[in-house]
């Protein structure tokens, strides 16, 4: 595949690896965050830790949409689903998701709920008109990549004056929770790889704030190995020559001011919502995105009077520690014994972007 | 969630803001109402049966130029 197979070449990714080799100090750790789940999984998929001088490790990341939405959001859409003359639909990614006592969006569609899985938010709305008496809620998901197609479709319903479409909308927002974890210093950072299709979207100075202000380093990274390998190595020159600025390594999809036809559609459909409750996080002020009040009829919460309810974590599940890259999956109890893709109990084992997964599916040496 | 992959443009229905793209012999019918300009040929970054970009292929090239040159460094 042009523009995918070119970044994957191994002798280039030997040749870099090398390069990163000779750029670090030996007097000293290297700790970059990787925000994103797709970079956690490229860093796995592709044995890039393996590539890496012994000081240097990589820190995943909240970047997964879904295992940072808490339980209580999805157990509010199982109770919904349940609801006769409902159809929620939803990426296939939050299917297994675990909500409260062990059930999942799979679980009540088993027992009959009408929940199904789409490709694109266009496939809810082709739902809704296909099903005039039924009323089809869009169970969205996603940071800024996920925003803009969301926003699309709820301006196509509006245009079409559909009365059965509405969205459920979970959409946050990438700076926040960059700038959160950044000001919990939980973790030590050296550097941070920034996200690749989010930033298409909202362009890389959207991290100029968080740069300066915590004086960190952050390039913003394709998610191709050759992305990840060249981003660590400008990195690394970064940290060593005392500097912090954002750089963007991926610059055929991602520009200083991002996508703006998708800005101006984001804004024009929603506002920023004034708090949101992140799994891992906790409630984060101006993180997380709502639908304003003129499109409110398309607003599921609004519609159906939607509430979330508190779900405590399951025991031993330690999703939260490693969502703010405090603690590895291999440090669970549960990884890889009680919990498994086959058998989730936490978020971070179900996305295909959680780093539990990853760490499942390339890295379960590392647990020796 | 974020994932998104290259795909070529073989076709444009620009009054509906459609396109069918390609990618590795499969053609899809997706949404390009997020782009300002789309034109056969392109190679666009599809997401969710969206187009979120044009792939800026000038500066593609200067990203595979320079690997080129980490490769003969090595």
């Amino acid at each position: 595949m042009k523009y995918v197979d070119e970044f994957r070449d191994g002798t280039t990714a030997r040749a870099m690896a090398e390069a990163i080799r000779a750029e670090a100090a030996t007097d000293r750790e290297y700790r970059l965050m990787e925000f994103c789940g797709g970079h956690t999984h490229a860093i796995f998929r592709y044995g890039i830790q393996d590539l890496m001088p012994a000081n240097l490790r990589f820190v995943h990341g909240p970047g997964c949409p879904v295992c940072v939405l808490p339980a209580g959001r999805i157990e509010a859409a199982i109770r919904l689903a349940e609801n006769e003359d409902i159809t929620l639909c939803t990426y296939a990614d939050l299917m297994r998701v675990p909500a409260g006592k062990q059930d999942s969006l799979f679980k009540a569609k088993a027992r009959g709920a009408d929940i199904r899985m789409i490709y694109s938010a266009t496939d809810a709305l082709g739902i809704a008109q296909a099903n005039p008496d039924r009323q089809v809620v869009f169970f969205a998901i996603g940071f800024e990549t996920t925003t803009p197609p969301t926003a699309a479709v709820l301006k196509i319903a509006r245009a079409l004056e559909l009365p059965n479409f509405s969205v459920y909308c979970n959409h946050v927002q990438t700076p926040p929770a960059m700038a959160h974890i950044l000001d919990a210093g939980e973790t030590q950072i050296d550097g941070i790889l920034g996200p690749s299709h989010v930033s298409t979207v909202i362009g890389s100075r959207a991290y100029a704030g968080c740069c300066k202000q915590y004086k960190t380093p952050i390039v913003i990274a394709g998610f191709e190995p050759l992305d990840v390998l060249a981003s660590t190595l400008m990195l690394l020159r970064q940290i060593n020559a005392g500097r912090h600025a954002v750089e963007n390594q991926y610059t055929r999809v991602v520009s200083e001011t991002g996508n703006q036809k998708a800005q101006a559609l984001m804004h024009e459909v929603f506002e920023q919502r004034p708090l949101f409750e992140w799994r891992g996080l906790g409630s984060l002020p101006n993180s997380a995105v709502q639908i304003r009040d003129a499109n409110a009829a398309f607003d599921a919460e609004k519609r159906f009077a939607m509430q979330e309810s508190e779900i405590d974590e399951v025991r031993g599940c330690i999703c939260p520690a490693v969502l703010r890259g405090v603690s590895s999956p291999v440090e669970c109890k549960l990884f890889a014994t009680a919990c498994t893709p086959e058998d989730p109990k936490g978020a971070c084992m179900v996305s295909s972007e959680g780093a539990c997964a990853a760490y499942y599916s390339y890295g379960r040496r590392l647990a020796a | 969630m974020c994932l998104a992959v290259p795909a070529r443009v073989v076709s444009l229905d620009t009054p509906a803001d459609m396109a069918v793209v390609e990618l590795d012999g499969i053609r899809k019918e997706v949404s390009t109402v997020l782009l300002d300009e789309v034109r056969i040929g392109d190679y666009v970054l599809l997401h969710v049966g969206f187009a979120l970009e044009t792939i800026d292929t000038d500066e593609a090239e200067k990203t595979l130029a320079m690997f080129a040159r980490m490769r003969a460094d090595a």
